[in-house]
């Protein structure tokens, strides 16, 4: 009896473990074993056993890690980062303030639509914003006289669909939270005499730090994740290289150039650099965003 | 709670440990030759049009071999499906090869060695085509199907209108490009694409390139030779002085400029008369066929932009029934027929090239459309690709990209073009000639 009651959690926990061993552990570990190995050619390389896998260890890794190139990326990719979240996430802030204030017209309809791109696909997206920045079909330049595929201003370019699409989630995200925080408070705030920008400052606001927090990390992570926009814009200007972003350069090395040992060991370098970065502005932040619960 | 958790994750561990030591050993499929059972059934993966109704006809005639078609994307992502399928040991049995990657098949040992059964097509295809299956040995890797030798096309109308001549050398193109573009800045002669490496290798295989060969067990590779940095700097230099655009091919962009007439000429491959009528459809009746401009007054060269054969998986089952279609679906009279009325290709076997008499509807103020094809067709040169194409094309993306936007050197682009494929190689362990 006591045998089968010690068991009991092991059989519940079966179906998560078994899950995820299939499709997390087991994965990340063949990387791992990818990213220990190489492909050794002898002479001319062809025929049959002129090419074996050998082991080499932390070789991958380490020339990953001191990889100039992938560096040069996440300098870009900080760069789009730091424009993406600034603007993304002031954004959807300033949205869904609005939006909960009580003096609104159109709030659904408002909501609705700065939510709708959020339901157009990545690359949707970035070829109908490509299609508006190329020069000669573009309506936005006879408005504006810039190449807004030049080399200075494609990270803007970039930025901007990023931002058109993850504006509307975000907003979603911290717009439920503020429809969750109870009446009273405000009407509280009101006796004391705030006004409605006081209220939004000093209540609103601190209340939704946790929120805040949890869009940012998710931004943080997307961004470190960038993909789709390079790689879609990419037939269209000289100015975004096969290893824009960290990302580019395992899906290059992986089907471009054939080496999928590489691959895996820049894979697991740029897991380590999300890790860092998340769990690092999770740390810094903590004791702030979560401090009365701990 | 504690020691339970730490139960959990000692199983977590030991699975994985478990599944790394299982994928290591994963046992390759063999390719053993069994007798059927019952018709052989063969997969093929073709981007070529209609290829379903080509096959259809074999199936019907050859009920012991039955085919199925498997419609892939073209370009560089079906070479990379490819080498991923082989790897994971499903490959299909018979797959579309382009030249330039076929090399890269061969030295993942992907594809089979189809000596025995090409000996006797050998006579169907020129000596230039030929070396693109055998890379110059002696052992045969697929069956050529198609080939695209490089010519001029160019708006004949406008030509008239801007009184230009079609250029028969390459300093005459350069002429015309600035006279082109000294009456409207807005129009440009041609454009030079850094998204299209395949039309540069032709190129730098009409003035002679030779960018890889085998040198008895070791490669010799000249990207950087004297022939492709000639073509290099002629290009760079037009592209410095602005008479030539440097907007990629294939975009919203080069379709609207081929539209509206401001682009002139197109230096492509005999496939382009497909392309022009989808991207630039208003344009049909003007556009014209001419041999590419030479380097040297009088000569009559050409290069390869594209083409593709058909190769047989190393880990088909049924290697022998699948070289048995290869070689049909590329020589039998009736199939290539079919392969140039249905898929509108211009084949590799050059029985099939004089088969084609009438024109494209795209070209039909051209008649003797064809008779210029294939004057160009006999003057075409290629070279041996290598085993790290996919290195070397990526290679000339990135710094043409950069140097089109910089409008700086394209010999310094070509050069680090040729620095990135040795590197690869002798990371790989490729033996390279001094």
């Amino acid at each position: 009896m006591n045998r089968r009651v010690k068991a009991a959690p092991y059989l519940f926990l079966t179906p998560a473990i078994v899950l995820f061993t299939l499709f997390l552990a087991l994965p990340v570990c063949y990387t791992f074993y990818l990213s220990m190995r190489r492909v050794k050619v002898s002479g001319l390389g062809l025929g049959k056993g002129s090419r074996q896998e050998i082991f080499v260890g932390l070789d991958n890794l380490a020339a990953a890690a001191t990889d100039g190139e992938l560096w040069a990326g996440w300098l870009r990719v900080l760069g789009y980062g730091a424009l993406v979240l600034i603007v993304m996430l002031g954004l959807a802030l300033l949205f869904a303030l609005l939006l909960d204030s009580a003096h609104v017209r159109l709030a659904r309809f408002s909501r609705i639509a700065i939510f709708l791109p959020y339901a157009v696909p990545g690359v949707a997206a970035t070829l109908l914003w490509g299609f508006l920045y190329l020069p000669s079909l573009s309506p936005l330049r006879a408005l504006l006289d810039v190449d807004f595929l030049g080399a200075t201003t494609i990270t803007f370019s970039m930025a901007n669909v990023a931002v058109w699409g993850g504006v509307g989630f975000n907003m979603l995200v911290l717009y439920t939270t503020l429809r969750a925080i109870p009446r009273e408070l405000y009407e509280a705030a009101r006796i004391d005499g705030a006004t409605e920008t006081q209220i939004a400052l000093r209540v609103k606001i601190p209340i939704l730090v946790p929120a805040i927090i949890l869009t940012t990390v998710f931004s943080v992570i997307a961004t470190i994740q960038v993909f789709t926009e390079p790689t879609t814009l990419r037939p269209l200007t000289n100015t975004i290289s096969s290893t824009w972003s960290p990302l580019m350069k395992v899906y290059r090395d992986a089907f471009v150039t054939g080496d999928l040992y590489s691959a895996a060991a820049t894979s697991i370098v740029i897991a380590a650099v999300s890790l860092v970065l998340s769990f690092g502005f999770l740390r810094v932040v903590r004791g702030r965003a979560f401090g009365e619960e701990s | 709670m504690r020691t339970k958790l730490l139960g959990v994750a000692a199983l977590v561990v030991t699975l994985a440990a478990a599944g790394c030591a299982s994928e290591g050993a994963a046992p390759a499929p063999e390719a053993t030759q069994a007798a059927p059972q019952g018709p052989v059934k063969l997969t093929y993966w073709t981007w070529a049009p209609n290829m379903d109704k080509i096959v259809a006809v074999w199936n019907q005639e050859h009920p012991d071999i039955q085919v199925t078609v498997s419609k892939q994307a073209g370009g560089d992502d079906a070479a990379a499906k490819f080498l991923t399928a082989a790897k994971a040991g499903n490959p299909p049995d018979l797959v579309q090869a382009e030249y330039q990657h076929l090399p890269s098949f061969i030295a993942a040992d992907a594809v089979a060695d189809l000596t025995t059964a090409a000996a006797p097509v050998k006579a169907d295809f020129s000596e230039g085509v030929w070396g693109q299956v055998t890379l110059g040995t002696d052992t045969v890797y697929a069956i050529p199907q198609d080939s695209g030798p490089m010519m001029l096309f160019y708006r004949k109308d406008l030509f008239d209108k801007y009184d230009i001549a079609v250029p028969k050398t390459w300093q005459e193109y350069a002429e015309a490009a600035r006279k082109v573009h000294e009456q409207d800045p807005k129009v440009f002669l041609g454009t030079f694409s850094s998204k299209d490496p395949g039309a540069f290798t032709g190129l730098a295989q009409q003035a002679g390139a030779q960018w890889w060969a085998i040198d008895g067990e070791s490669w010799k590779v000249n990207v950087a030779d004297e022939p492709t940095t000639r073509v290099a700097d002629f290009w760079g230099g037009l592209v410095k002085e602005g008479v030539i655009d440097g907007m990629p091919y294939f975009t919203p962009e080069w379709n609207k400029a081929l539209n509206d007439g401001k682009l002139l000429t197109w230096p492509s491959a005999i496939w382009a008369p497909g392309v022009l009528s989808s991207n630039a459809p208003k344009a049909k009746g003007k556009w014209a066929a001419a041999p590419l401009p030479q380097w040297k007054a009088g000569e009559n060269f050409s290069g390869f932009w594209g083409g593709s054969s058909v190769a047989v998986a190393a880990k088909s089952k049924h290697q022998a029934a699948a070289a048995k279609f290869a070689t049909w679906l590329n020589t039998d009279a009736k199939a290539v027929d079919l392969l140039v009325k249905e898929a509108a290709i211009y084949p590799a076997a050059t029985k099939g090239q004089s088969a084609l008499t009438e024109a494209p509807d795209y070209f039909s103020t051209q008649p003797d459309f064809w008779q210029q094809a294939a004057g160009v067709a006999a003057g075409a040169r290629g070279f041996t690709f290598g085993p790290n194409v996919g290195v070397t094309y990526n290679a000339f993306k990135d710094s043409f990209d950069k140097a089109v936007q910089a409008r700086s050197s394209f010999s310094d682009a070509v050069r680090a073009m040729q620095e990135a494929t040795v590197a690869d190689m002798r990371k790989s362990g490729f033996q390279i000639a001094p």
